[in-house]
């Protein structure tokens, strides 16, 4: 194991956020408590709670996995994206590591950045809606989980994309709107019957629920069910990963 | 002794079809110089890159002191260090940063003594607080050598290490090449700069269209293939090559100015003599005489035009 690439390339990736600092951690900070100010504090006074939980608590779960996806997602396809695209891939592809150093250090780096970046945004959101966390292990897990997962799944993003087009396209068009539908905003149950079960092919809404239920206790579905469902999401990405470090796939000719 | 690099029957066919390299035996040997020259286009980098992990092959091995690149790929890589042809650098990086990173990445534990060493030789080290993007293109050449060197390499990989290099850098590149071969590092450089070449390598191979056409020792391929040149000025024009001098190789140049005698440089008789004194008797004068020895240059393009 060449634990010093893992700890080379993890530290070069967080170096790059800490360089960032702006756009990798203040803005995605401020645009989720922009949510909170406008759906938590001024609208939510106005609305009835769900499931016993007032709406601007019961919203706090979804913005966070909100962020911590579209976060570890663009943490990860740019960190591997940006050196297939100005040619720095040269020196990782010709270093004595193997795939799994490579995904642990820009893996690693992604996920540990989009967890930090949670953290800071559950205490911000304490500072417009008072909320609590039920089974506060089960939220860090959760976060861990999400945050590994969805890291993974923009690495290959970032793989993928030979363009800067191809790189924003996943998050913004997919992403972004199984967020917004996997349930941030509302419980998938005060849906018709219908789209309730169009919904729950959306894999957003095991991890919205798995995480709600981490903080109030309720869910829309399983808890066992959210974990389950993340856990085959993870699978899935791992094994993408590594069919693209055994055929090489947009790394190697 | 067991040579540095064996690259045994290798192919590459690219997605596309196309065939950059075909069947290239090569034997590098330990603590040389090797160039490897050949027009844009010849397989040159295609066969860094597979000898260096970039680039899958297609058929055939490559041994790295012994280890397979495919197969043992981290011991082989390990050995080896490559500096690209392209400037390719981390822009908001600096350049200790780098170069650290470098070193990490290829395996060992951090050693800012050899990192010092690494940027004092390459005249970084007043440098090593600034960021790459403020550096000229020299001194980013410089960078991406550092960073090649950082892992202490046996095998180096300098793919056209002196293109778009000013003189006085290339001189120092140069020097640095020589100050690593003296401690025991193996140096393969691609070049179309043939002087760099004649200058620096121990032995040359030539690639034309993804094959490996000559290895040959550069100075036995200079007394075998050298040629050298007379070209006499003449004092009045000639209008074609007097019956008297028939015998000899002469060319009349289109001017009827000069005359040029081609002759071999390593034979007993090379005829100057005789040739001299026939013009003599023939009422030929000249003004002016030289003779050139065919460079490295005449003979890689009379190689290649042969091959084409």
């Amino acid at each position: 194991m060449n634990i010093y690439a893992i700890r080379a390339i993890y530290r070069f990736e967080m170096a790059r956020t800490w360089r960032t600092l702006l756009q990798s951690i203040v803005s995605p900070v401020i645009s989720t408590s922009l949510y909170f100010v406008v759906f938590g504090a001024a609208i939510g006074s106005h609305m009835n709670g769900i499931d016993g939980v007032s709406y601007g608590a019961f919203i706090v779960p979804g913005l966070i996995m909100l962020s911590l996806l579209t976060q570890s997602i663009s943490n990860a396809s740019f960190g591997i994206y940006f050196p297939k695209f100005v040619g720095t891939i040269y020196e990782i592809l010709s270093a004595p590591v193997s795939p799994f150093e490579i995904v642990a250090g820009y893996v690693g780096a992604a996920a540990s950045k989009s967890i930090i970046l949670g953290l800071i945004i559950l205490a911000t959101a304490r500072l417009f809606v008072p909320f609590q966390i039920e089974h506060p292990l089960w939220m860090l897990a959760f976060l861990l989980l999400t945050a590994v997962t969805f890291s993974l799944f923009g690495f290959i993003i970032g793989i993928w994309a030979d363009n800067f087009e191809k790189l924003q396209l996943v998050p913004l068009l997919v992403v972004t709107p199984l967020t917004f539908l996997g349930g941030s905003f509302y419980s998938i149950r005060m849906l018709p019957p219908f789209w309730q079960k169009v919904t729950l092919f959306n894999p957003v809404v095991y991890l919205i629920s798995g995480f709600r239920w981490s903080f109030y206790g309720v869910s829309d579905v399983g808890v066992g069910v959210s974990v389950g469902m993340t856990a085959v999401f993870l699978a899935i990405c791992l094994a993408v990963v590594r069919w693209i470090f055994r055929s090489g796939y947009r790394l190697k000719a | 002794m067991q040579p540095i690099i064996t690259v045994r029957q290798l192919g590459k066919t690219y997605a596309s079809g196309f065939h950059a390299l075909r069947q290239i035996d090569l034997e590098i040997r330990r603590g040389e110089i090797f160039a490897l020259l050949g027009p844009n286009g010849a397989g040159k980098t295609t066969l860094i890159s597979i000898i260096c992990g970039i680039v899958n092959p297609s058929e055939g091995t490559v041994l790295a002191d012994g280890h397979d690149v495919v197969r043992d790929y981290r011991a082989a890589r390990a050995k080896i260090g490559l500096v690209p042809q392209e400037l390719t650098t981390d822009a908001f990086e600096t350049v200790w940063n780098t170069v650290s990173f470098s070193r990490g990445l290829f395996g060992r534990a951090a050693n800012p003594a050899h990192v010092e060493k690494v940027l004092r030789d390459l005249s970084l080290w007043d440098k090593r607080h600034n960021k790459l993007i403020t550096l000229s293109g020299g001194m980013k050449r410089r960078v991406m050598i550092a960073k090649a060197l950082s892992h202490e390499p046996q095998i180096l990989f300098l793919d056209e290490p002196t293109a778009g290099v000013d003189v006085e850098l290339r001189r120092d590149m140069w020097a640095m090449v020589r100050a690593l071969r003296a401690t025991g590092v193996t140096i393969i450089l691609t070049t179309h700069y043939i002087e760099e070449a004649e200058e620096m390598a121990d032995r040359i191979g030539v690639i034309h269209k993804g094959e490996l056409i000559l290895v040959e020792d550069k100075a036995e391929l200079m007394n075998k293939l050298g040629r050298k040149q007379l070209t006499l000025h003449l004092q009045s024009p000639l209008e074609s090559i007097p019956a008297a001098l028939a015998g000899y190789p002469l060319k009349l140049s289109a001017d009827g100015q000069q005359l040029v005698y081609t002759f071999d440089a390593q034979g007993e008789h090379t005829g100057i003599d005789v040739l001299l004194r026939r013009l003599g008797e023939a009422g030929i004068d000249f003004k002016d005489l030289q003779t050139r020895q065919s460079s490295l240059e005449d003979i890689f393009v009379s190689l290649v035009r042969e091959r084409a």
